[in-house]
């Protein structure tokens, strides 16, 4: 008998993957995996605020991870450092001033492991609602920006030129991936939400041939994950997160083999 | 012609500096229905940047562009996809405008790669990539095509073929077009307008015109004005018999 815990675990679970897979694919096309990684770090900002605002973590997670992509953005027009050395700059002084934050909020007592890795058992009916809505409408949105956010992923100018807006596309994606690491941060924990959205789609790329199966495999290797990985953590009483990922990382490898034979039928 | 209603995308006096140098300055020009407006000119003369002007990739712009025209189809002289991407041609074709099975065949058998529409965009070869840039940017029937240097890297005999496919396009879909070409010879066969530019507008005018201009003799050099006057010997051929065209 399964219990109810843990069938809300696996609901919230299947909610993240089916919105995971198709994010992933961009953050994988777009380069994007440290960008998703300094969204996340800063969502602890995020979740110390809504303890000591008694606030929605999925809200302020949210809030918090678009304020830090829109300062990145800002800071990529004004300044003349590096791409990555700005994500860095955001990521770690996020973290340190969630840190710093959670120390002055020592009347509450706080999951550390929990929030860095996922908790199973935290998972509530609010957090399946808000996963399922806002997944639903992230899903939405990203239909909607689909043809202008693909066109200046293969090309920018040729977006640009042919009048689709890319730039908006972009700030809307921006936006959509705030929004998942604020919805599945319950889930997988702010140092593996990255994991969940590049690993499925990097799985995908190995054994697509077209960017919509790429999308599809990837929603079915985060679902494969998430079932695969919940199981054992039942089982062998280990975090939800780092168990979804390393389930995750197990298909990656299966796919690895799949290229391995495709190279050898071309020789 | 020069009627209003005609005109596709006009520059006035446009120009676009990057870190405070000009790529280019001053150009004026306008490419209306139907017509073949050819930019010539050498290395960093500011050809592509003007293109990229006329498309409105370059926003900061000197001086103003008028466009009215949203049907634009585009093909780049420089184009990198990342092969992160598992991309076919049939998707490459239906990248900014979602097209029905027949115009993407058509479009593809025109410049001569229907055998390639499954194939993965990283297995291509530079000419076929050029040859499916081109399908690409004539499925969608635009109103205005920008093309810049289109037939690099195609056999000597494809890009003769091509040439005329742009010309035929031109005159089926009466549709404007920008082109940049290195090869004098070949383009100046279709072309309505040349712009002879070097970082500004060095002479412009229609072929003969632009082949008589001392600032186009001295940037280009002697030879380059008999090349036109050759193709305008060449010129009485195409409309006697195409087959001698092509041993010349």
């Amino acid at each position: 008998m399964l219990d109810d815990f843990f069938i809300r675990a696996l609901i919230a679970g299947i909610g993240v993957a089916i919105v995971t897979g198709p994010l992933g694919c961009f953050v994988v096309w777009r380069r994007l995996s440290y960008f998703g990684d300094t969204l996340a770090h800063s969502a602890l900002l995020g979740v110390t605020l809504a303890y000591s605002m008694e606030f929605n973590i999925a809200f302020s997670v949210f809030i918090i991870s678009s304020l830090i992509a829109l300062t990145l953005i800002q800071l990529q027009k004004r300044t003349n450092l590096p791409g990555d050395a700005l994500l860095g700059l955001l990521a770690h002084s996020s973290l340190a001033v969630g840190l710093v934050v959670i120390g002055f909020l020592s009347f509450i007592r706080f999951d550390i492991m929990g929030l860095l890795f996922g908790d199973i058992l935290a998972v509530t009916v609010d957090d399946l609602l808000i996963i399922w809505i806002g997944g639903a409408l992230i899903l939405l949105v990203l239909k909607l920006i689909w043809k202008p956010l693909f066109a200046s992923t293969v090309n920018y100018e040729l977006a640009e030129a042919e009048g689709l807006n890319p730039d908006r596309a972009k700030a809307i994606f921006t936006i959509l991936m705030a929004a998942i690491i604020a919805i599945s941060i319950k889930m997988v924990g702010l140092l593996l939400i990255t994991g969940m959205l590049i690993i499925p789609a990097a799985m995908a790329r190995n054994i697509s041939s077209s960017p919509q199966k790429m999308v599809i495999y990837s929603i079915i290797g985060g679902l494969l994950s998430v079932i695969l990985g919940l199981f054992s953590s039942l089982e062998f009483n280990t975090a939800s997160g780092p168990s979804i990922i390393a389930a995750s990382l197990f298909l990656f490898i299966l796919s690895l083999l799949n290229i391995k034979q495709s190279i050898k039928l071309k020789n | 012609m020069g009627s209003d209603q005609n005109i596709l995308v006009k520059l006035n006096k446009a120009g676009f500096s990057l870190n405070n140098k000009w790529l280019v300055k001053g150009v004026s020009l306008q490419v209306e229905k139907g017509k073949i407006v050819t930019l010539i000119g050498p290395n960093g003369s500011g050809k592509s940047t003007t293109a990229k002007i006329a498309l409105g990739i370059y926003k900061k712009i000197d001086g103003s562009v008028e466009k009215y025209t949203n049907k634009v189809g585009y093909v780049p002289q420089k184009i990198s996809i990342d092969w992160t991407l598992p991309l076919r041609v049939n998707d490459f074709m239906v990248l900014t405008e979602s097209l029905d099975k027949e115009s993407i065949d058509e479009a593809l058998s025109l410049t001569g790669v229907i055998h390639l529409k499954d194939k993965n965009l990283g297995d291509l070869s530079g000419g076929e990539f050029q040859r499916v840039l081109l399908a690409r940017a004539i499925s969608k029937k635009p109103e205005l095509l920008v093309l810049d240097e289109p037939v690099q890297g195609v056999d000597f005999t494809g890009e003769i073929a091509l040439y005329e496919l742009i010309k035929k396009i031109s005159d089926e879909l009466n549709c404007g077009i920008l082109l940049i070409s290195h090869d004098l010879h070949t383009v100046m066969s279709a072309t309505d307008h040349v712009v002879c530019l070097n970082g500004h507008v060095c002479c412009s005018g229609s072929p003969m015109d632009v082949a008589k201009n001392n600032e186009y003799k001295a940037l280009f050099g002697e030879q380059a004005s008999q090349i036109l006057s050759r193709y305008e010997h060449r010129h009485d051929h195409v409309h006697t018999s195409e087959g001698e065209i092509k041993k010349n």
